[in-house]
């Protein structure tokens, strides 16, 4: 298993709360997504739009010697924002590798596919992917 | 009917407009012995961000369904999860949600299936309640378990199963999914299989009418003009047709149900919770790709 601290500690966090306070942490983890920096708010087209999931999810990363992840979802769809901010706090800040590294089990082993639906779930896979995807390509174009 | 009928103008036209209720009834009412109000959404986390004083919520994801097999709440769980609610047999049961109340008309449809007689949708949903700038809170209301009785579920009437639908068709079918999913250019879901069909495309013959065509952009209802013209004239469906609906896993076509029996009032229309989940991974079953309803084959 591949995990950044950041991703280790988030799914302890996870492990530790019954199931029926985990909703909760998640609405937290929605509440702590932070606004698009300046520079994307003015940019949609910059923006990848995320298809697997039902709401408008959009995200941009950037890539120096760490990469940088930018997630944005409506406040109307905490559920998505939870997951976004999830993966934002997971990975932000990582070398490339570790993103690409990065073991796709998390997103079920966060034990959430019990509490919300199979789309939702998918909807997450698609934002990590899309994820690596674009440090994948970032990193070839430079 | 314990309490009055919303007697909004708006729902005046429709076959059975005392199953709605506009926001401003709600905002009068809420608060009353006798009146439970219950949010249930597509994003199950909304409810805990604000929701109407005094609304429970009602979970579609983990509380409707049976944990085991697919298929709905035994007549002894739905007692149970009633009753955990504070929920009476005579109540006045006010349901409201976000996405036009697609999942509200769903938690509805349940419900019927239990023969629950007063549920009343509100008009609009989440969205209308939130615009219109009405109160919201986080606090969780208080109440007390009741002893809802055991009801034996009744899916003949307005719930289909696979075998009605071999059975059915030649008559009217509506498959509420979007366009992309009705031709079939919509693949299934690779990574989930539970949610997803080995095949795509629609059931032979049926029409193609999109859930969210019968709501306007403020997620309220569509007049009885404009559904008239959706359901009657362009898919031509008529008053004495027996009709099936469905979608993906049942949902969207709770809400297309709802819309043809309390709006437009057809008598026999049915929601096909299987939807393409099962029709579209069956063995040897008809099924016809493209924008086309398509004829059904003579031998299958």
């Amino acid at each position: 298993m591949a995990y950044s601290s950041q991703a280790q500690e988030i799914l302890e966090t996870f492990s530790e709360v019954p199931d029926s306070s985990k909703l909760d942490l998640l609405l937290e983890f929605a509440d702590g997504l932070p606004d698009l920096p300046v520079r994307y708010q003015d940019h949609p087209e910059l923006l990848e739009r995320v298809e697997e999931c039902q709401s408008p999810v959009f995200l941009f990363v950037e890539v120096d010697e760490k990469v940088h992840i930018y997630l944005t979802a409506p406040k109307e769809a905490p559920t998505t924002r939870g997951f976004a901010a999830i993966l934002q706090s997971a990975l932000d800040n990582q070398v490339p590798s570790e993103v690409l590294a990065f073991d796709d089990a998390f997103v079920n082993e966060l034990g959430l596919t019990k509490l919300v639906s199979p789309l939702r779930i998918r909807g997450m896979n698609g934002m990590l992917h899309r994820i690596k995807r674009q440090v994948r390509q970032k990193l070839d174009a430079s | 009917m314990t309490f009055p009928i919303d007697t909004n103008p708006n729902f005046a036209d429709y076959a059975k407009g005392e199953a709605l209720v506009s926001t401003s009834w709600v905002d009068e009412h809420k608060g009353s012995k006798g009146l439970i109000i219950i949010e249930c959404d597509e994003d199950i986390l909304l409810y805990s961000t604000g929701h109407v004083p005094g609304a429970i919520k009602l979970d579609w994801h983990t509380e409707l369904n049976d944990a085991v097999i697919r298929d709905y709440l035994s007549s002894e769980d739905m007692a149970k999860l009633l009753s955990d609610k504070g929920v009476s047999r005579e109540d006045t049961l006010v349901i409201y949600g976000d996405k036009s109340n697609w999942w509200a008309t769903y938690a509805f449809w349940v419900l019927k299936l239990f023969g629950h007689e007063d549920v009343r949708i509100m008009d609009g949903g989440r969205a209308k309640w939130i615009s219109e700038g009405r109160e919201l809170t986080k606090d969780l209301p208080q109440f007390e378990k009741t002893s809802y009785p055991v009801v034996e579920r009744q899916d003949s009437k307005i719930r289909a199963f696979r075998e009605d639908v071999i059975e059915h068709l030649g008559k009217p079918l509506i498959d509420v999914r979007s366009p992309q999913e009705y031709s079939g250019e919509r693949t299934h879901m690779p990574d989930y299989p539970d949610e997803g069909a080995l095949r795509g495309g629609h059931i032979p013959t049926a029409a193609s009418v999109p859930w969210a065509k019968a709501v306007n952009e403020d997620q309220t209802f569509k007049s009885l003009a404009d559904l008239n013209q959706i359901y009657r004239v362009d898919a031509g469906i008529k008053d004495a047709d027996d009709v099936i609906a469905y979608c993906r896993i049942g949902e969207r076509s709770s809400h297309t149900w709802f819309v043809l029996t309390y709006l437009l009032g057809i008598p026999k229309v049915r929601n096909y919770d299987g939807s393409w989940t099962e029709w579209g991974s069956l063995v040897r079953v008809p099924i016809v790709k493209g924008t086309e309803p398509g004829a059904i084959p003579e031998v299958f």
